[in-house]
């Protein structure tokens, strides 16, 4: 019936109204691209697709702000059940909840409170003590995660996050590993921050950003200038924020495009230029693939991947790279899954003087 | 603390709050367990601070509200659901705010809060923390007046647009752990009480076997090197650099050599080395703690005096005698590499002296307290205090209504803020030219459409300048009049959740009197990300 209809949606528009007045008029500090316009509130309420990774302590923070800032697609992920040291922060579960899924509670309690059919969905899948901090990492812009490693102290144990204690723990890269595909479905990822050493190589792929509170609105409507780009807390003594520009690494593995030069012995074997980048503190990679370009052919050196072509190519880890056709500055390109893209290493045999360095 | 052992229900509850009482202690914790915080308005913020101040398991919450609930409530506020419509907000959103912990008491009151200051001003009387949001300017100052009158900390929040603000009102908060980031260790190596200089003369480095010297705790090595030096420096400290120096190098001539006559490396010593420019400051007492332990409240006790300044007076007694000069010993040793045997015998002296020193400032604190007829203060509370002593703070605070009457000495604060290139001065004054907005057209600056309203918002903010008698040009605020209007008076829900986590915080900090408050105006501007504190 259309009278239900206006009734319904007049209600809509009232509900709304606080977000509407910052989306629907413009300010003089104002994103230089912001059009102030309804279009704004549709396209967070039926468009904008956000997903959290986590939905700890800030991962329910951040769901129930983003429903409450108009977001209807927001995706989350997580693969820890809950226990009762939980509750006294992670307000979306109940006693009787212990032991269920974390990111299906946190879910489903919004969507109920909110009077929502359960269209929110889920997938299975860092404060500490009185300190926090919170970042915005636009793809190609913003410094990425590897650029400002030592930003962050050497890890402790943080007894006050449950997992940032074993930050690069093969279950979380497992868990990730199997939702990467999925990352590329949405326009906004967030992720609370004490996951942000397991997830670093994952936000280095993803198109867009992660990041948390009002400045995923921000973001994803422009109503104001984004915050650039780091900002750390300290509730201990006052409270005391500070918010800075990190900046972006020239020559970071991932996401820069600058060639590197690797040296290494006239007569080293591929297994030598394997272990370095996997050991090395500027490579840190887990099973890099290794190619090659010789007269304009790609050649694969070396895969672990793919079995079939660990197969194929395994021999030649223990052949000598002069054997392989590889020469002093010559260029290797090396895939792996810490890094984004390709990176390009041009090799130069320590006996031999400086090789040219064209690009 | 000795452990004992707990009841199941004890330890299900320990385990739900084990994270917040690794920062807050059981004791905080049993602090928060009996505040009870009144909240006027239920709006998005006022629920997103009890929500975290509920969680943690606060004694009791009230909420004072006579609104009933709007669709606008329902899309800011987390705490209320569609069916809320038409109800009472304060009594809806309790309903959803206690089911976030059973332990937490709940009470809502449907009177406008000027009536129930009107007909019931004792009321307020039985709660640790008050605190508004969305009030106007007329009855934040009345019951900012009142609750300063009747000794009752308060909070004003604001939420308005991508700006956030509080105050906080209190007459004197007193805090004993104030858990700074870098405490000064305690060593008392420039005046070693009777066990801890027996303890290291019995010790002759040069004659250890090398296991042993190995293991010796970088304190001995220290104290040896100091011993040494004063020797042929005429008994003095060392104090500067070069001095410092030089006690470095005399710890490196105490480290070993092998055949070849190359230094072995030794961890304790290379502490040791670390450790000089650390502690070598000499005990003294701070003057900061001087001025509390001299300082009226503490020198003129009253029945009424509370158990702060009492321990306060009888610590000036243990200055002033035992102490000779000095605070009590914290009893605190750092870790170090050494061996279990000299690492447990010189933690155990350092405690022996700790406990002897609490012990005296204890029966000091009976006395007083015998003396003024005034409540006993337990053991428990002397030792935090003795053990805190070094670190100690008192905050005195200034009344909400003096700041709304723009006194000259707040007038001239606000006017010295404003030169600051950044702008979050002017902010602050946005928010108060918006409340004389409110109170002169009963509604927010922008809330029907903007343009209209900014001449008048203009109107508010030249006035209130010309009351702080601020004469200069000040372009830039016409941006900011047209960003207040563009709000509307719009509560957005993220400004209010980050900045219902601080007030929150605060609350927590003011009834467990741990950490440090904010002093005492804090705001938020989510458009640049930016925070600032004043001290109005």
């Amino acid at each position: 019936m259309p009278d239900d209809e206006t009734f319904v949606s007049e209600n809509q528009q009232k509900r709304w109204q606080n977000i509407r007045k910052v989306c629907e008029r413009t300010g003089p500090f104002c994103h230089p691209d912001f059009e102030a316009s309804p279009d704004i509130v549709e396209f967070i309420m039926d468009s904008c697709k956000v997903l959290i990774v986590g939905a700890g302590g800030l991962g329910c923070e951040l769901l129930k702000d983003l429903a409450l800032m108009g977001f209807k697609k927001i995706h989350v992920v997580d693969m820890d059940t809950i226990e009762l040291s939980n509750l006294n922060r992670q307000f979306l579960f109940r006693k009787n909840d212990i032991g269920l899924s974390k990111a299906k509670c946190a879910v489903e309690f919004v969507n109920k409170r909110r009077g929502l059919l359960p269209s929110v969905p889920y997938r299975d899948g860092g404060t500490e003590g009185f300190k926090g901090n919170a970042r915005v990492i636009l793809p190609g812009m913003s410094p990425c995660i590897e650029c400002t490693l030592d930003l962050y102290p050497p890890q402790k144990t943080f007894p006050l996050c449950t997992i940032a204690n074993t930050p690069r723990a093969m279950f979380h890269l497992k868990m990730i590993d199997s939702c990467k595909p999925f990352f590329y479905k949405y326009n906004i990822l967030t992720i609370p921050s004490l996951y942000i050493f397991e997830t670093a190589m994952f936000v280095k792929d993803n198109p867009d950003i992660f990041l948390r509170l009002s400045d995923v609105f921000k973001l994803a409507t422009s109503c104001c200038v984004n915050m650039n780009n780091y900002m750390v807390m300290n509730m201990a003594d006052g409270v005391y924020s500070y918010t800075f520009s990190a900046e972006k690494r020239a020559d970071c593995v991932a996401c820069s495009n600058s060639t590197r030069v690797m040296e290494i012995d006239r007569d080293a074997t591929l297994q030598t230029i394997y272990d370095k980048l996997c050991e090395d503190l500027g490579y840190m990679m887990k099973s890099p693939g290794i190619t090659t370009v010789i007269n304009g052919r790609n050649k694969t050196l070396y895969m672990s991947s793919i079995k079939s072509i660990e197969e194929r190519t395994k021999d030649n880890l223990k052949k000598k790279v002069t054997e392989l056709g590889l020469y002093n500055g010559a260029d290797i390109l090396v895939a792996d899954i810490t890094t984004p893209n390709t990176i390009t290493i041009k090799l130069k045999f320590a006996d031999s003087v400086d090789v040219e360095m064209s690009r | 603390m000795a452990s004992s052992p707990k009841s199941p229900e004890q330890s299900e509850k320990n385990k739900q709050y084990d994270r917040q009482l690794r920062l807050w202690g059981d004791h905080g914790q049993a602090a928060l367990e009996t505040g009870h915080i009144c909240l006027v308005n239920a709006t998005g913020l006022g629920t997103e601070i009890l929500k975290s101040i509920v969680l943690p398991g606060v004694g009791a919450i009230t909420i004072v509200d006579d609104k009933t609930v709007t669709e606008e409530d329902i899309g800011s506020n987390f705490f209320l659901e569609c069916s809320s419509k038409g109800l009472n907000r304060g009594s809806e959103a309790l309903r959803f705010l206690l089911e976030l912990n059973s332990a937490v008491q709940g009470h809502a009151v449907q009177e406008p809060p000027d009536q129930i200051l009107r007909e019931n001003p004792d009321w307020f009387k039985s709660f640790s923390l008050v605190i508004t949001t969305a009030l106007s300017e007329k009855v934040v100052t009345a019951l900012a007046q009142h609750l300063w009158d009747i000794n009752v900390p308060f909070i004003q929040c604001r939420s308005v647009g991508f700006l956030g603000s509080f105050r906080i009102q209190i007459r004197e908060h007193a805090i004993i752990e104030t858990h700074p980031d870098n405490e000064q260790t305690d060593l008392r190596l420039d005046i070693p009480f009777p066990a801890l200089s027996d303890y290291l003369d019995s010790i002759d480095i040069d004659a250890l076997d090398l296991k042993d010297h190995g293991h010796i705790p970088w304190i001995v090595i220290l104290y040896k090197s100091i011993q040494k030096w004063r020797l042929t420096h005429r008994d003095n400290w060392p104090m500067s650099r070069k001095e410092k120096n030089e006690i470095r190098e005399m710890i490196q001539e105490f480290i070993r050599k092998d055949e070849n006559g190359v230094p072995i490396s030794e961890e304790n010593f290379e502490e040791a080395v670390r450790a000089v420019n650390t502690s070598l400051v000499p005990s003294f007492l701070p003057v900061k703690i001087q001025e509390l332990l001299y300082s009226n409240a503490a020198t003129n006790l009253t029945k009424e005096s509370s158990a702060f300044w009492i321990m306060c007076a009888a610590l000036r007694g243990f200055v002033e005698a035992e102490g000779k000069g000095k605070l009590p010993v914290k009893g605190v040793l750092p870790d170090m590499t050494a061996s279990t045997e000299h690492y447990v015998k010189l933690q155990n002296i350092y405690r022996t002296q700790a406990a002897m020193d609490t012990d005296v400032v204890h029966r000091k604190v009976q006395q007083i307290v015998a003396q003024l007829h005034a409540d006993s203060i337990s053991e428990f509370d002397v030792k935090l205090f003795c053990r805190h002593a070094h670190d100690l703070i008192l905050i005195k605070g200034s009344n909400i209504a003096t700041e709304y009457q723009l006194g000259s000495s707040v007038a001239a604060y606000i006017a010295r803020h404003l030169e600051e290139p950044d702008v979050m001065m002017l902010n602050y004054i946005m928010l108060r030219a918006s409340e004389m907005f409110e109170s002169e057209h009963c509604r927010a600056p922008g809330e029907w459409e903007p343009e209209g309203d900014v001449a008048k918002l203009k109107t508010c903010v030249t006035k209130f300048l010309s009351e702080i008698s601020y004469s200069q040009d000040l372009a830039r605020k016409d941006d900011h009049i047209q960003e207040m209007c563009r709000y509307g008076g719009a509560e957005l829900h993220s400004i209010s959740a980050f900045l219902g986590g601080c007030v929150a915080h605060e609350a927590i900090k003011l009834v467990t009197k741990q950490y440090k408050p904010v002093h005492n105006t804090f705001i938020y501007d989510g458009a640049s990300t930016n925070t600032a504190t004043f001290t109005l």
